[in-house]
């Protein structure tokens, strides 16, 4: 992987729009007037040290956190108590979790089939079909009857995101996808993500691998204390970081 | 990418041929002498067992095979210094059913044979899913026709009840009825509203709060007094309602601690892919929670048929009341010993043959122990 994926980004259609928001756990600050807006098609790679919000901040984007102040708008609809919408625009987004969180319970395939059939009511035979082919995509058709349990990390990664692809969202959120895997396995599940950013998906991904970022990014955003420091195009963002802090943030991260 | 190595340099990595695990040598001197006999302080323990059971076991089966009695009548019994097994062999219809009708008691033998096929049906694995759960919700439907009688077959009073038929009758409907309610009452507690969350813990704290007995004379005496009396709820209904609230409350805690134990990612996953908080809690979660459950699960199921026995209090003949009246026949008079024994016998035998369903399950499945 070194070709720079091209952007895909054709029309000035809005998918995200984050406007101002801010949250707090208990008293803790978390998210202090962050505002970000993704265009369909538009790869964005936030980073940032532990703490810093960026983890909170996808997941308010399909409300498994809820903003206190500010505005969340995915696809034309607002995020707010509305349990309809809600469940609405989480069938929009797929998420990526970073322990993967597959059903243990379930085969692959039934991981697979699971929401399609409950949540689309899609018909069983449909929602196989669909899941088979995602399997396919991400190179592990020939488990789809083992466990979860019986897999390795990165298998079990592709198999979590081929279980969001069914759902065919909109959007993909992926929340530090790499980091619970062995360096061996880092590479099969990033392959997977370059592969869904060339097929023109709009992605949002908390990591750490830069050179993800470089290849895949359309910006790059750095936060830190609960919001946006800087926010650049990979290559700028890199190899000219504004702001001290963006300069310390690379200087450590890059250094080993 | 630094150049780690030059070409020249590199030399194959050749992984070395896997071997078999080191065969241990057991014979039978070596396999005493490593369980048995491997310190002075076990040595010892195992002689003292040892001593225990050569002088227990001569004396257990002397009583039960060589001394017994396994023809004859009460006179044959009271020369012989063994067991009499005659009083059990003529007891035998009466601990089953009780005093329900002879004539008719073709009807509860139909649902007993029904019950042990779909036990063979169920511990040889040979029905799964929904058809196993189906066939479970039938049974205790279909026991209830064939003995209370419906349908136009002659109705069978339930004051005529009793025997081994009325604890299984009791324990099973039991079961079936209180793992669902306590799964209920655990959801309910765990993610319900504080209205909801105030009234179920209500319900298992105050049940769990009370000893069986007290519930059983509360329905069986008091309930009626409360209840207009227009609605007439015959007592064997009320003795199972109240068996069944005092399992759901113990069931529920057990549940609860399932629940506990499922990691918030599920729920998050779940959620994350657009299904319903309700449908996540019920296909994600508590699939989940009853697997972790399982052990404690199956001995409150155990405990409730063990339980069933309690009912002797408020007037009902289950096996071990028609136990207690069988060794007061005139007849055989002084077998109280055989008797007891074959009622410990069957509890144990039910009780056990549960237990190792119990422990297949867990077995089972993609998280068993054997895998």
């Amino acid at each position: 992987m070194t070709t720079k994926i091209e952007s895909r980004v054709t029309t000035n259609e809005t998918v995200i729009e984050v406007a101002k928001v801010n949250k707090w756990f208990g008293d803790f600050h978390v998210l202090k007037d962050v505002s970000l807006s993704v265009k369909k098609g538009e790869r964005i790679v936030i980073c940032g040290p532990s703490g810093s919000g960026k983890s909170t901040l996808i997941r308010c984007i399909n409300h498994l956190e809820e903003h206190q102040e500010g505005r969340i708008t995915v696809n034309g609809t607002v995020l707010d108590e509305n349990l309809k919408n809600i469940t609405n625009v989480r069938r929009e987004v797929g998420m990526v979790f970073q322990q993967f969180n597959l059903f243990p319970h379930m085969t692959i395939l039934d991981n697979l089939c699971f929401a399609p059939v409950w949540a689309r009511n899609m018909p069983r035979k449909e929602a196989e079909d669909t899941a088979v082919m995602y399997l396919e995509r991400v190179g592990i058709a020939e488990q789809r009857d083992k466990y979860p349990g019986q897999l390795s990390g990165g298998q079990q990664q592709r198999v979590a995101i081929a279980r969001s692809l069914c759902m065919n969202p909109s959007v993909m959120l992926f929340d530090e996808p790499t980091s619970a895997l062995d360096p061996e396995m880092i590479k099969e599940v990033l392959d997977v993500m370059v592969e869904l950013a060339s097929s023109g998906m709009t992605m949002i991904c908390v990591t750490h691998e830069m050179s993800f970022a470089r290849l895949v990014a359309d910006r790059v955003i750095f936060m830190d204390g609960g919001e946006i420091v800087e926010e650049n195009t990979p290559d700028k963002f890199f190899d000219n970081p504004q702001i001290d802090r963006t300069q310390k943030f690379l200087s450590q991260i890059l250094a080993h | 990418m630094t150049q780690i190595t030059s070409e020249a340099d590199t030399k194959t990595f050749e992984p070395l041929a896997a071997r078999g695990a080191p065969t241990r040598q057991i014979g039978p001197l070596n396999w005493l002498r490593k369980n048995l006999f491997s310190g002075w302080l076990n040595s010892l323990t195992s002689l003292v067992l040892i001593g225990v059971l050569l002088w227990v076991l001569p004396v257990m089966i002397n009583w039960l095979f060589l001394d017994a009695v396994f023809r004859g009548n009460g006179e044959v019994c009271r020369q012989s210094a063994g067991a009499c097994w005659p009083f059990i062999y003529e007891k035998i219809p009466v601990l089953m059913v009780g005093v329900y009708p002879q004539e008719l008691i073709w009807r509860p033998a139909v649902a007993g044979v029904a019950l042990l096929a779909l036990v063979y049906l169920t511990f040889s694995d040979r029905i799964r899913g929904f058809v196993l759960i189906s066939a479970w919700l039938a049974l205790p439907l279909f026991a209830l026709v064939m003995i209370g009688g419906a349908f136009g077959m002659t109705e069978v009073n339930q004051s005529l009840w009793g025997g081994l038929m009325l604890s299984i009758l009791l324990a099973l409907v039991g079961v079936i009825v209180s793992i669902p309610l306590g799964v209920m009452l655990a959801l309910g507690r765990f993610y319900g509203s504080p209205l909801v969350k105030a009234l179920c813990i209500g319900f298992i704290e105050l049940i769990r709060g009370v000893p069986l007995i007290t519930i059983l004379f509360m329905v069986s005496v008091m309930m009626p007094l409360f209840l207009p009396p227009e609605m007439i709820i015959n007592n064997l209904m009320r003795i199972q309602i109240g068996m069944i609230f005092f399992s759901a409350a113990y069931m529920a805690e057990v549940i609860r601690g399932g629940l506990q134990a499922i990691p918030k990612g599920q729920t998050e996953a779940s959620l994350a892919l657009g299904v319903s908080p309700n449908r996540t809690i019920l296909f994600v979660i508590v699939p989940q929670a009853l697997r972790h459950v399982l052990p404690p699960l199956i001995g409150r199921c155990i405990a409730l048929f063990k339980d069933t026995s309690l009912v002797i209090i408020v007037g009902l003949l289950d096996f071990l009341g028609m136990i207690k009246g069988a060794a007061l026949d005139p007849d055989w008079l002084g077998f109280q010993t055989e008797a007891y024994f074959f009622a410990a016998f069957v509890y144990w035998l039910i009780c056990y043959s549960l237990s190792r369903y119990g422990r297949a399950l867990e077995n089972r499945g993609p998280n068993g122990a054997k895998r």
